[in-house]
């Protein structure tokens, strides 16, 4: 043929590092440069610390959201739960029954996991066994949820009245080892377990399965309805694990705490790369978009070039800017 | 390539061309999957395309019909060339493509679907009555009586296939493209639209058509290209090839017979017996029992509820009955508890139920029996390697890279990969649905022997398939089903596609005016 049309240059389909995983990485690097170009404050070691230890909170929360989200589920109650459990924690810190302190305060971070594992439990047999859209059910459990703490604070706030339990457990959020605050420790930890469990164990495989393709799942014989409901009790441990180590930062709970936290979280799960229809999840990629949404956020106070009022039009920017740039590059391969 | 010479059709168009590829050649990467391949179809022509998997026919369909720019090469249309922006752009001049994979939405009627985007309205609204009225003329040519205002999802494969013709047909059209049209359709579907194909050569259209039945394809074609490797290696009359021949060309060698010799009849105590059996809303009181080493078939026409029996059997749809495998009375509540016992059921939509597309080889291979292959709390990713290297070798998947995800497989492949993977549980009673719907015959020799070789090791097989002649070609006996009842069974002697027919349709042994 003479009249050959110019060949694309190809490249040789060698396994190659996914573009889509590493993006979000990228991206947070990309903004920490601007940062820094911008105030060089943000690159002292202080405000480093600060930003970490203030992303903690998302960043747990949003692992476990990354395993619901890649099973095909959703859960939109976590802001509503980490009130709640926060309440429940804080009223039994009151009660006194045990005189011990510290005792009283491990004691305290049990409940919170018990209580935070059986919230997820709730969600997942709801969703599960009720076959009702994830969706609806924690949209539901969400206001259940809130609700019950506005109604244990009688519409106030709840806080941790014995001044010795607060100066003992403020150890937990503002300590650290080696510089390091026990906080980012305790998120690195999860996040390194919420990996193992969805990249190294069958669990984590049939996770990815059952939000892949539900039908292929049953037909190989995966127990679907435990596999999602599993998803949202490790939610909800996520969830008190956020908690217990955020209480000492508030000292206290009232019906604002964790409000519009569910929609961060998704945000930090969607921006790391996980795929919002299941199937595909990123725990590390979560944990690099709750940082890039922090760090935004701490580079326009430090920064005047916008009003730090306009953090929610950022942030909400930089969802619709991730899921073109993963539409772009799904595009592209 | 006596006859394959491209340069020879270059520059001499075939008179009464209405389509005509000239040279056109197709890369993915470094791999060129279609060479320098030229065809001309003409109007009232019926033109087959065959090859096996991987052989270029759907890169071919998609390059035809807008989907694919080719990496070089010509398209012309009545003698002029024409570049083709989209499958909108080929559909505006008269090119429709009916695709192999049902790209129906679910939720919507058949009606919706069938006008989807190019609804008829009356003033402000939409023509329901009208849409109504045509979609039910299109389906009714095919013989279904279906509700057309019943959501797609209701339908059975089959007919969804068929609706799916009707759609693409609905579009103004002379060059009507047919990718597999029939892999999923038994032959009473397949009789009605061959004559609808036969309606349309009346019509001066000019059909091309691709399929792996090559006894179709010598019934319905004029002319037949075979392209094997990316290349086309002929083109001739179908009336100079018999379908013999075109096997040859395909494969490029001499085809060894087509169904392994039958292992020895098994005569033990029944491996699995069913009793009784229920799936609600499509099968009444199925009994049957298969023995060790037996190959069972089920035939029947499409609605005729044998998938149905079989996943209600696992659990995967609802119903009930007496189960009973080596004796003991069995429940199968899901799929898992079915495996547990030593039973597992392939399903006839690897695509859709039976693999994850996006998911490696690997993954695929060993997601039914994960548990085998923990190590503490860990996946044993080297026992999974050597998995992996012994399903490669013992069901000769073809992969080039080990790497790559199961939806980059061919059909063929995927099947064999399908049925390695529930090889992995080492199950006594194997029950296939479909094991050769669209692959190759190739690929089907060998899933053939597979199906032998399990039977040889004792395992007892049950095969479904809308194909009489495979069934007929590797089962030891084969029970027929019809409206959801057992019809009867064939046996010995007896198995032939006659005796077969006769229960599927319902017709009295010997009775007068049979349905064809």
């Amino acid at each position: 043929m003479t009249q050959a049309v110019q060949e694309a240059p190809v490249t040789a389909p060698k396994r190659r590092i996914s573009v889509g995983g590493v993006a979000p990485f990228l991206a947070l690097a990309l903004i920490c440069v601007l940062g820094a170009a911008a105030n060089p404050r943000f690159v002292s070691f202080d405000n480093i610390v600060n930003v970490l230890a203030r992303s903690t909170f998302i960043a747990t929360i949003a692992v476990g959201q990354t395993l619901v989200i890649t099973a095909g589920g959703l859960d939109l109650s976590v802001g509503a739960m980490a009130a709640f459990v926060a309440g429940l924690q804080i009223l039994f810190l009151n009660s006194g029954w045990i005189d011990n302190t510290t005792i009283l305060i491990v004691t305290s971070m049990a409940l919170s996991l018990g209580v935070g594992a059986l919230c997820g439990l709730f969600n997942g047999l709801t969703t599960t066994l009720g076959k009702i859209e994830p969706f609806i059910v924690t949209l539901g459990t969400m206001g259940i949820f809130r609700s019950l703490l506005t109604w244990l604070a009688q519409g106030g706030s709840i806080t941790i009245k014995d001044s010795g339990v607060r100066a003992a457990y403020r150890q937990v959020y503002f300590g650290d080892l080696f510089g390091v605050p026990y906080p980012v420790l305790v998120t690195i930890g999860v996040a390194v377990i919420g990996a193992f469990i969805l990249y190294a164990t069958p669990y984590g495989r049939h996770v990815r399965a059952v939000g892949s393709n539900e039908d292929v799942a049953r037909y190989s014989g995966i127990n679907v309805a435990r596999v999602r409901t599993i998803t949202y009790v490790l939610q909800g441990l996520c969830v008190a694990i956020a908690v217990v180590v955020y209480v000492p930062r508030l000292s206290s709970a009232s019906a604002a705490t964790g409000l519009g936290w569910e929609l961060v979280a998704i945000t930090a799960v969607v921006v790391g790369g996980t795929r919002l229809k299941g199937g595909v999840g990123r725990v590390w990629g979560t944990v690099a978009g709750a940082l890039i949404l922090e760090v935004i956020g701490n580079i326009m106070l430090l920064s005047n070039l916008v009003s730090e009022y306009l953090i929610g039009a950022v942030q909400g920017a930089i969802i619709v800017i991730a899921m073109l740039a993963q539409r772009g590059l799904a595009r592209n391969r | 390539m006596s006859d394959g010479e491209a340069s020879a059709r270059v520059g001499a168009p075939a008179a009464g061309a209405v389509l005509e590829a000239v040279g056109l050649s197709r890369s993915f990467g470094p791999i060129e999957v279609l060479s320098d391949v030229s065809i001309s179809v003409r109007a009232g022509e019926v033109h087959a395309i065959i090859g096996e998997n991987g052989a270029g026919k759907s890169t071919l369909m998609k390059i035809l019909s807008g989907y694919l720019a080719p990496t070089r090469g010509a398209l012309l249309l009545d003698g002029a060339r024409i570049e083709l922006k989209g499958p909108v752009d080929a559909e505006r001049r008269g090119i429709v493509l009916v695709h192999q994979e049902i790209m129906l939405a679910p939720d919507l009627s058949i009606t919706e679907n069938m006008f989807l985007g190019r609804e008829l309205r009356r003033g402000l609204t939409v023509d329901d009555r009208e849409m109504n009225r045509q979609a039910h003329e299109a389906m009714r040519v095919f013989g279904v009586e279906a509700a057309v205002s019943a959501p797609v999802r209701q339908l059975s494969i089959a007919q969804r296939q068929l609706a799916q013709i009707a759609r693409a047909l609905a579009v103004p059209h002379r060059i009507a493209i047919f990718d597999e049209p029939t892999a999923s359709l038994t032959p009473v579907e397949t009789t009605a639209l061959l004559k609808l194909i036969e309606e349309l050569k009346a019509k001066s259209v000019a059909v091309i058509y691709i399929s792996h039945r090559l006894d179709e394809v010598k019934s319905v074609a004029d002319v037949v290209t075979v392209l094997r490797d990316g290349k086309r290696v002929a083109t001739r009359p179908a009336s100079e090839l018999q379908p013999l021949d075109m096997a040859r060309l395909m494969v490029g060698r001499d085809l060894l017979a087509l169904y392994p010799p039958r292992p020895q009849s098994p005569t033990g105590e029944p491996a699995l017996e069913v009793a009784h059996f229920v799936a609600a809303g499509f099968v009444e009181d199925a009994s049957f029992a298969v023995r060790p080493g037996e190959i069972l078939g089920f035939a029947g026409l499409v609605g005729a509820g044998r998938t149905e029996l079989f996943e209600a059997l696992f659990g995967l749809r609802k119903g009930g009955g007496e189960i009973r495998l080596n004796g003991a009375a069995q429940q199968w509540r899901d799929a898992r508890a079915g495996m547990r016992a030593g039973a597992v059921y392939l399903t006839e939509d690897r695509k859709s139920k039976g693999l994850l597309l996006e998911e490696t080889i690997a993954t695929n291979l060993t997601l039914a029996a994960l548990h085998k292959f923990q190590r503490g709390p860990l996946v044993d990713r080297a026992k999974e390697n050597r998995a992996l290297d012994d399903a490669i070798q013992r069901f000769d998947i073809r992969v080039g890279d080990r790497n790559l995800l199961a939806g980059q497989l061919s059909g063929g492949n995927q099947q064999k990969l399908l049925l390695a993977k529930m090889m992995q549980l080492n199950p006594r009673v194997v029950v296939i649905d479909e094991p050769t719907r669209g692959i190759d015959i190739g690929a089907k020799q060998q899933i053939y022997r597979f199906i032998a070789a399990l039977s040889a090791e004792g395992r007892s097989v049950i095969v479904i398939s809308s194909e009489m002649a495979e069934l007929i070609g590797i089962c030891h006996r084969i029970i027929v089903m019809r409206n959801g009842r057992i019809a009867g069974e064939v046996a010995g002697e007896a198995l032939n596609e006659h005796a077969i027919v006769v229960l599927a349709a319902g017709v009295a042994e010997g009775g007068e005016g049979a349905r064809a």
